[in-house]
């Protein structure tokens, strides 16, 4: 750690030390760790398979004033999650530090010196969890050193307790600030010498009563966001961007918008020609002293545009494509067995196919971002999900090296994707280029971002089963069609990526001998991109779903029918389900264990009180989906109307994330998750015609507001002791979200739903 | 053009044209930051403040339409007997997630809860359907702005 305020030069004596040991970073993290001590050619998992991998150096992260106060550096990015108090409280807890004098303090951009800051995934927590405990436990046993050696005892004799030090036979006490600077001149104990806590003796991870550290400054207003930030003589822009992915501006004229008081300057930005990755789309910028300005400003250029190949794109004419892919044989991704076969030995076969539209994040804060240029080096204030990448998009547009470039990150107004793409922070860069280096705020509006996304894909998914005389599934066959990601790094695979195969399509964990699974070509005609929970939301939408289908063409029980789909308790490897992704994780510390996805299907039924009567109109459904590395089950009740209007009383949701470090974040996450995915299903839809999306804002771009959230959520973590490792938490809860409600309107009504959002086709 | 503004007890004069919308004034020329940016079209509730004590949005509301009314925001809000309850019960129940709606909320409760000291959850659908939390912490806000009624102070 360091030794804060006074003690700088102490700080870089003791560093100096510490690497002159090991001459460089990349060692360092080789060190003593024997998950690390693999061949260069044997595969990398979890956190060693990220970008710049892991950093748990004390130095890093801890830094301890001589008043004792404990700042921690969080390098992840807040954005709802809680990662800005769970991954300090794990720090904190190692280090034997009281919470109440322990502040967090946001790293910058900077993945050499943090290692991976790439806030998606729900990987934070999970990646971050170990290298932070070790971490904490090497500034405590430095403080425990520099306890022994003031009091000249064996080491052996202390004991770090509650932010000081003790002396257990003459119980002397040292508080951590009168050992800060004689801890920072020790050097950092070697990974194999800490003694990590059991889990019995931990303060805060696993108890929940940890209030997360910004709530004071959110209710009161104070909270900084990447839209919030202000500098000295900073302007203020919006951009007037393509309508049509690839479009871009033939000519454009300013006068009327110059004519605006506040009106600075217009400018032009050059777009990227798809694939675009997370360059700007260009456009024309309208920068002004005051936001408004410039959106009065915008709202009177006269442009002129060439919508490029796209300006065809219509989601209606699109759908009936993905539908007519999905009807014929495709790319084969697993096959188990013999499908044709078995279909045609079967007693009865039962098909279906669903569809899932363009949806966009439309976090509550729109993408904004501030940069200014000062002495050839540029500095960002923003609200990304992936600060790395920024700096890097920065710094080769601005044609700067990396080191002339520093991204500060704000709180985020809410992420679920949109933000792991910095496209606006580039922009921000180039207006504040354009002004001489002036610091420029790029703000989006929400026509902007809606009109402007990186949408989650859209899909068709055909569904064919084989069952025999007692109803039992003998064949399974799936089509899963969808423009994916990958089309906007390079050129369109017209196929979805392991990636995206490995989040609940392959990996279908149903004990069935005929299997197969086959994914028809799409290509793609929009920005898509990572929405909370990707493709698992089409995939779990229809496996789930048609699971509930079967179980009512067998005449039988559909949470039963779902545990005998899944068959007995096993654990996968998801090689064998040709899914090679695994979510970046070993297949074997990480298999599919279809036990636990069996218990949280019980749990929630038994919660839920799964089976009890219930009126006309009422039903329950029930969901359960692995992602993420997490299991989830869902019960949903619903009543529906002779008119045909939903309500949801009551939502139980099982959540088996292993270990579990801040429990009450975690029930957090499942209730927004649950809010978030049955806006998904209810109402949220973005619509393609001429290239243009038809939806402009909060009016016709519906979410999830209060009247149409479920009264009742009950979040039941199943128990979990530290023997399996962490799973995800911030995306797993909402892909069985959608099937666990329709499921649920099927109990209540006989109708099925297999086009979402469901809209009104429950009115009568 | 300047125009004098109340805000938060304070008079503030502010120099640009006066169909410029509150929310704006307030972020951009007088850096008051904690009202929130969200829709521009009064579709989703982040910039709630209170114009006279009512809950009004203020990203469609021109700065001629405050002249002579007492704008309260969320920086001021905790010295109101009723907005410090409102924000002690929203950390004590957790519910911020990315926080940035609740602003937005919290104004929204407050004024609901000064003008209807027990309300219904019909009544708080009502009054809180105008706001949207994407990451959907309803539940809580429900259940806080019961625990503020439950309490009496309201």
């Amino acid at each position: 750690m360091n030794a804060e305020q006074t003690n700088f030069e102490l700080i870089n004596v003791s560093r100096r030390a510490f690497l002159g040991a090991i001459p460089a970073m990349g060692l360092i993290l080789a060190v003593g760790f024997p998950r690390l001590a693999l061949a260069a050619d044997e595969p990398k998992y979890g956190a060693d398979s990220m970008p710049h991998g892991w950093v748990d150096d004390p130095l890093v992260f801890v830094a301890i004033g001589t008043d004792g106060t404990v700042t921690i550096t969080c390098h992840r990015q807040e954005m709802g999650q809680g990662v800005r108090t769970s991954l300090p409280m794990v720090v904190a807890d190692e280090l034997e530090a009281d919470w109440s004098r322990v502040r967090v303090k946001q790293a910058q951009a900077d993945e050499m010196r943090f290692g991976n800051q790439d806030t998606d995934g729900s990987r934070s927590v999970r990646h971050f969890f170990e290298p932070m405990r070790r971490c904490g436990a090497a500034a405590r046993t430095m403080l425990e050193q520099a306890a022994a050696v003031r009091w000249g005892v064996p080491v052996a004799e202390v004991v770090a307790r509650n932010h000081e030090v003790v002396h257990r036979s003459t119980n002397r006490k040292l508080g951590y600030g009168d050992l800060a600077v004689a801890a920072s001149h020790l050097s950092v104990p070697s990974r194999d010498t800490l003694r990590l806590k059991a889990p019995a003796q931990f303060r805060y991870i696993g108890k929940g009563d940890v209030k997360i550290v910004d709530g004071p400054d959110i209710v009161a207003g104070r909270g900084m966001y990447g839209i919030d930030t202000r500098l000295d003589g900073m302007l203020y822009a919006v951009v007037a961007r393509p309508a049509v992915y690839g479009g871009k501006v033939v000519s454009y004229d300013a006068g009327d918008a110059m004519k605006v008081p506040g009106v600075v300057r217009v400018v032009e930005i050059p777009g990227t020609p798809p694939p675009s990755e997370f360059q700007p789309l260009g456009g024309v910028a309208v920068i002004a002293t005051n936001t408004w300005a410039a959106i009065q400003g915008r709202g009177v250029l006269k442009i002129q545009w060439d919508d490029g190949p796209n300006g065809s794109y219509d989601s209606t004419v699109y759908k009936a494509a993905l539908e007519t892919a999905a009807r014929a044989p495709g790319k084969v991704v697993r096959n188990d067995g013999g499908v044709a076969a078995a279909m045609t030995t079967a007693a009865r076969r039962v098909q279906a196919e669903y569809y899932i539209p363009h949806m966009t994040q439309a976090p509550m804060e729109p993408p904004a971002a501030t940069a200014r240029i000062v002495d050839g080096r540029c500095e960002v204030w923003a609200c990304v999900q992936a600060p790395q990448a920024t700096r890097d998009r920065v710094s080769k547009r601005l044609g700067l090296s990396l080191d002339r470039v520093t991204v500060n990150v704000t709180l985020l107004g809410g992420g679920f994707g949109r933000k792991s793409k910095p496209d606006y922070a580039v922009e921000a860069a180039l207006l504040s280029k354009a002004m001489d280096g002036k610091p420029v705020k790029v703000t989006w509006t929400r026509e902007d971002d809606i009109q402007h996304s990186y949408y989650h894909t859209v899909s068709v998914e055909h569904l064919e089963a084989g069952l025999d005389a007692s109803g039992k599934p003998t064949a399974w066959l799936h089509r899963s069609v969808a423009p994916a990601i990958a089309a906007l790094f390079g050129p369109d695979p017209k196929h979805e990526q392991p990636s995206e195969l490995g989040m609940g399509l392959v990996n279908v964990p149903f004990a069935i001998p005929n299997l197969r699974i086959e994914n028809p070509e799409a290509a793609v005609h929009t920005r898509v991109g990572w929405y909370r929970s990707v493709l698992n939301i089409p995939h779990a939408f229809a496996i789930q779903s048609f699971a509930a289908e079967l179980a009512t063409a067998a005449g039988r029980d559909p949470k039963d029918y779902l545990l005998e789909l899944i068959g007995p308790s096993r654990r996968i490897d998801p090689r064998t389900m040709s899914d090679s992704w695994n979510y970046t994780e070993s297949p074997v510390l990480y298999p599919l264990d279809t036990g636990r996805l069996r218990r949280v299907i019980e749990t929630a039924a038994q919660r839920a009180s799964w089976g009890r009567p219930m009126r006309a109109g009422q039903g329950l459904g029930i969901a359960a989906h692995y992602s993420f590395v997490s299991y989830v089950a869902v019960v949903v009740e619903v009543a529906v109307s002779a008119k045909g209007d939903l309500s949801i009383p009551r939502v139980d949701i099982a959540f088996d994330c292993g270990p579990q470090v801040n429990p009450e974040r975690i029930r957090s996450q499942l209730e927004g998750a649950c809010v978030m995915g049955l806006g998904n299903a209810l109402l949220s839809e973005i619509t393609f015609k001429a290239g243009r999306v038809e939806q402009s804002n909060f009016n016709d771009y519906q979410v999830a507001r209060m009247d149409i959230a479920p009264r009742d959520i009950r979040v039941h973590l199943l128990p979990s002791d530290f023997s399996v490792p962490l799973g995800g938490v911030g995306e797993p809860g909402v892909p069985p979200i959608a099937p666990a409600l329709c499921n649920a309107i099927f109990a209540a009504t006989g109708k099925r739903i297999r086009k979402l959002p469901i809209g009104d086709q429950l009115k009568s | 053009m300047s125009t004098t503004l109340n805000v938060n007890g304070q008079s503030v004069t502010v120099d640009v044209p006066d169909d410029t919308r509150l929310l704006w004034t307030l972020r951009d020329v007088l850096g008051m930051t904690g009202t929130k940016f969200g829709c521009g079209m009064a579709l989703c509730g982040a910039c709630t403040v209170h114009l006279d004590g009512s809950p009004t949005r203020a990203c469609i509301t021109p700065i001629s339409a405050t002249v002579g009314k007492k704008i309260t925001t969320i920086e001021a809000i905790g010295t109101d007997s009723v907005g410090k309850h409102v924000q002690a019960a929203w950390l004590d129940l957790g519910v911020p997630q990315c926080g940035y709606c609740q602003s937005g909320q919290i104004m929204a409760a407050t004024a609901l809860l000064k003008q209807n000291p027990r309300p219904t959850d019909d009544q708080i659908d009502a009054a809180m359907s105008g706001n949207i939390c994407r990451c959907g912490t309803y539940t809580r806000i429900r259940a806080a702005i019961k625990q503020v009624a439950s309490e009496g102070d309201a």
